[in-house]
């Protein structure tokens, strides 16, 4: 299979249509599912209550933000390596969508942290602060995609500040670990057991799934648009 | 304050901004449809 035969918008728009809708559909699903376990089959937590509950969206929504952020910059270092159009146009459709997940991972975070922590925000806490920052390079990559009449050229500015941003990525995950926060460790890891019950670790991957097929779905049919728009 | 007001709150805000994006998408895309 000739990949590079995707590279131009053209011969992506239909590919990019059959995975938006499918992972769409999947995205529905697994969404619905993800709440079913979320909200009915986990157990009430014994020491933080139905609060915890919160988790099912707030860390799913917290690993999107940072993953959107990587893939974003790798496709806009791709479309400043190659100066392919449609590298450019994979970043500015994840951009908003990135945007989004990161507020929605602040939002939530703060609202688990009131009836928890007492507060809704520390400005001493690492992880929250180097996660607010993620949402203003995120604004920061929207604005310079917006900024320039020649698209090209805005592209090119949003691409750099998007890739120097991504230092910001590893300081927000290691966050808890580097520093004395407020902010738990994490509960899921690559390399040992979770540290919670197995429905609610289930809750939390199914719904981490869900939110990146939504991403997927939409962010390819925002580079539908672009694509219909630029033709 | 009820706990379950925080769960509620953070879910309703959620689904609701994932909603508005699509949404906003297929406003965008049926405009440009036309």
């Amino acid at each position: 299979m000739n990949w590079f035969w995707y590279a131009s918008p053209q011969t992506f728009y239909p590919l990019a249509g059959r995975i938006a809708l499918w992972c769409g559909i999947a995205a529905v699903v697994l969404t619905a599912v993800g709440l079913y376990i979320g909200l009915l089959v986990a157990p009430t937590d014994a020491q933080q209550g139905e609060v915890y509950r919160i988790i099912f969206i707030h860390v799913p929504a917290a690993w999107m933000s940072m993953f959107i952020y990587v893939v974003m910059a790798a496709w806009a270092a791709l479309g400043l390596a190659f100066n392919t159009r449609l590298s450019f146009m994979m970043a500015r459709a994840l951009a908003p969508t990135g945007a989004l997940f990161t507020f929605i991972a602040l939002w939530t975070g703060a609202l688990w942290g009131r009836p928890t922590w007492g507060t809704y925000w520390v400005w001493g806490d690492t992880r929250l602060v180097t996660e607010l920052i993620l949402l203003f390079l995120y604004f920061g990559v929207l604005a310079l995609q917006a900024a320039f009449d020649e698209p090209r050229r805005a592209d090119k500015a949003a691409a750099v500040l998007a890739i120097v941003g991504v230092v910001n990525v590893p300081i927000i995950y290691y966050s808890v670990q580097w520093w004395n926060t407020l902010h738990q460790g994490a509960s899921v890891s690559f390399t040992r057991a979770p540290t919670m019950a197995a429905t609610m670790v289930a809750g939390m991957l199914v719904m981490a799934l869900a939110f990146w097929l939504y991403s997927i779905a939409v962010s390819l049919v925002r580079v539908r648009c672009m694509i219909r728009e630029s033709t | 304050m009820n706990n379950e007001v925080y769960v509620w709150a953070s879910y309703a805000v959620t689904f609701a901004l994932l909603a508005l994006e699509v949404i906003l998408l297929r406003r965008r895309w049926r405009r440009l449809s036309r």
